[in-house]
């Protein structure tokens, strides 16, 4: 392989505040690297951690889970279950040899599409050093019923 | 026949170019002619602008022609456009949740601008997404409530009192509560009002009298809310007055316009320590009853407690004007004492207050700049004065000045219980503490919460004119949901497999919307839905061990599917 690896990375963003962000960025031309894949829900506490695994299972370098700021949240606190439930998961995923740095957890508001792209950009470079995921390479070849 | 659970899907899918700004980063035919291979997609064309009439009759002509009955745009944002496409889907006899929308113009063309290549597959990547969800996608009924035509306005400050009146005028009955024993909030302790100079007391008065004597209006003083329980158009309210009284009430919409409170600066430029340093509030005080005594020398202070690097970051945007305002007070009361202004930045904003900065100038006002980590310091000097040590940020000169009075100005602030209110009626507090919008610019005077809107100081600090302003596009937008009598809620709620569900109650204790109760059938406990509380948020579904819960619209096949859709590379896609 001669080319230079480009991860793959799938990014859960709340519809209120880190989606908005992305949109920002957008919107404001701040150009980033087209490595990150978007699925919208409408809260971070809607992430279930098995959708996480089934990214890294599907074929991720990396997953960005984003909700609102502490306090910001548009149902209350569901930024911080996502926060609780991700922080745990890193070691979970420590335990199966991935990386923990390949999960992040950030906090971008709908007014912060400066901090989305370079949230975005740091990773893409972050996860370039470790390689693609040690899970990829194992799972690859496997077909899922 | 149409939208049955059963029906294979028919996939259709309208790719924008909005005009070059897709066309001219992302290769649009080429998605799609890609849009065309991936499963259950009958029909895939490109348009100039999907969101002009002719792109709406195009996908009106195209449900009809190929039969479809699943749509999806890939163009701009949902967050703007999901509405207009999905009554289009309507229009046409499609269930407006089996529409699906892929962004390729913010998250990508615009984003990727001069990566044609890479920005071209991404957006092959995010309409495959969409394809995943969309197959999986199932029509949803909204629900229909009635709505109770009566409002709730916590607060009777001049905010609360301006949407009050305006929802009575409109015909609505109206309960106004307000804390304290008298209406009138932060206007009672004011003086004179820039920019007319008028009493603040004089248009109070108007207000109270006119509030008090409509029959529609119930006042509540000395009174809090107790406790809100229910949804838009069915609010259940408990209110207590004192210790023991309470009232219920039957509520439609609610209104927060609790208003804020200003910050006390202890321990600041040694306040708290001496009499002759108070706040700007303070003064308007003495300026009211008539109490100033003659001073030689002022220095009034900006930006104490505010625009700070941490914590309280904001500008309090009323502390300009006041001080301004209160400087040209004095002078005009005692010609001969010298009034300085110590300021960061002078923000005499918009259209009607820089005149005001001038105004001063000529008055004989003396501004002086200083710089943040250059702040003035105050301390006790000769013969019961007070000195005042400031560096000039223009001349580079560090001065003294000898004062007989020093005026902090200090921002509004939230109120402590705000917190409680918050939670009660379960609606954010932004980290700023003043209560947080749904959308700063498409929704900024109501809550994600459907029903709780919100005016005045209670979202951020304004002036009396704003603050009125603000009231009246409340009361209107208070009004909708009244005046409609019966709405439709949306169908992103959760859904519970009673098969697989333990009774294990996590679900109930994550729930922030008390929107899960626990039933027994047969037997076994499982949890219940309350439609109408649930939010959409979807937290029990993440926190589920047993899988039992999933949300409407964001089912978890659906969004695996998504998932699954997500890394995979072109090649792989052909191979399924």
């Amino acid at each position: 392989m001669t080319e230079e690896f480009e991860p793959k990375i799938v990014g859960f963003l709340c519809n209120w505040c880190s989606y908005a962000g992305a949109d920002l960025a957008g919107v404001s031309r701040i150009q980033y690297p087209p490595n990150l894949r978007i699925i919208r829900v409408m809260c971070s506490g809607r992430i279930d951690p098995a959708f996480i695994l089934e990214a890294f299972r599907s074929g991720a370098d990396g997953v960005l889970i984003s909700g609102c700021h502490p306090g910001d949240c548009h149902y209350i606190a569901g930024n911080y279950k996502a926060q609780r439930r991700g922080i745990l998961l890193k070691r979970l995923l420590e335990q199966f040899g991935v990386e923990p740095q390949r999960l992040r957890i950030e906090f971008v508001s709908a007014s912060e599409g400066a901090k989305f792209a370079a949230v975005v950009k740091e990773m893409v470079e972050d996860i370039k050093k470790l390689g693609p995921s040690p899970l990829k390479v194992q799972t690859e070849g496997l077909i899922y019923a | 026949m149409k939208q049955g659970e059963k029906e294979t899907p028919r996939i259709g899918v309208f790719i924008c170019h909005c005009g070059i700004n897709i066309g001219g980063v992302v290769n649009v035919p080429e998605v799609v002619a890609y849009a065309k291979t991936l499963p259950d997609v009958f029909y895939a064309e490109d348009n100039l602008y999907t969101c002009s009439s002719d792109g709406l009759n195009k996908i009106k002509e195209g449900i009809g022609k190929y039969n479809l009955n699943r749509v999806i745009v890939a163009s701009c944002t949902p967050r703007t456009h999901e509405p207009l496409f999905r009554a289009t889907c309507e229009e046409a006899g499609v269930n407006k949740y089996l529409f699906e929308m892929a962004n390729i113009r913010e998250h990508c063309s615009w984003a990727h601008m001069h990566e044609h290549e890479r920005a071209t597959e991404k957006a092959k990547d995010i309409v495959r997404m969409a394809v995943a969800k969309a197959r999986l996608l199932q029509p949803q009924t909204e629900p229909e409530i009635d709505v109770t035509p009566s409002a709730l306005v916590i607060g009777g400050g001049i905010s609360g009192m301006t949407a009050t009146l305006c929802l009575a005028d409109q015909g609505f009955k109206v309960s106004l509560v307000e804390k304290e024993p008298e209406l009138g909030g932060m206007l009672r302790n004011l003086h004179k009002l820039y920019p007319t100079m008028q009493d603040a007391s004089e248009s109070l008065g108007h207000f109270i009298e006119a509030v008090k004597s409509n029959k529609s209006i119930d006042v509540f003083t000395s009174t809090v809310v107790k406790e809100v329980k229910g949804f838009i158009g069915n609010f259940k309210v408990t209110l207590q007055k004192g210790n023991s009284e309470t009232a219920n009430l039957d509520i439609g919409t609610i209104v927060v316009a609790t208003g804020a409170t200003v910050f006390e600066p202890v321990g600041m430029y040694g306040y708290g320590e001496h009499e002759n340093i108070i706040t700007q509030l303070q003064l308007e005080r003495l300026l009211k009853e008539g109490k100033l005594k003659k001073p030689e020398r002022v220095v009034m202070i900006q930006c104490v407690g505010s625009r700070e690097e941490k914590g309280r970051t904001y500008c309090s945007r009323v502390c300009c004007m006041t001080a301004l305002k209160n400087a040209m007070l004095i002078r005009e009361l005692y010609p001969e004492t010298e009034v300085y202004l110590l300021y960061r930045d002078l923000q005499t904003y918009g259209q009607r207050y820089e005149h005001h900065h001038r105004e001063a100038q000529d008055k004989g006002i003396r501004f002086i700049k200083y710089a943040l980590e250059k702040s003035p310091e105050v301390s006790a000097g000769k013969n019961g004065k007070l000195e005042v040590n400031i560096y000039h940020a223009l001349l580079g000169e560090q001065l003294k000045i000898e004062s007989d009075l020093v005026v902090l100005s200090t921002p509004l602030i939230q109120h402590e219980d705000a917190k409680e209110l918050s939670k009660m009626l379960k609606v954010p507090l932004g980290s700023d503490g003043f209560f947080f919008e749904a959308h700063v610019k498409l929704r900024p005077i109501e809550f994600a919460t459907d029903g709780i809107y919100v005016c005045g100081t209670a979202h951020s600090p304004k002036d009396t004119a704003e603050s009125v302003s603000q009231a009246f596009g409340v009361a209107s937008k208070a009004a909708i949901p009244m005046a409609l009598k019966r709405l439709k809620t949306e169908a992103i709620t959760a859904l519970v497999d009673e098969d697989l569900c333990s009774g294990c109650r996590i679900c109930e204790a994550v729930c922030e919307y008390s929107a899960i109760e626990m039933q027994e059938k047969e037997g076994k406990l499982t949890s219940k839905v309350l439609e109408a509380l649930c939010k959409g948020c979807g937290t029990c579904g993440a926190s589920c061990p047993t899988g039992a819960i999933t949300m409407r619209h964001f089912t978890d096949n659906q969004l695996i599917a998504q998932i699954k859709a997500a890394p995979q590379v072109v090649k792989e896609v052909a191979k399924t």
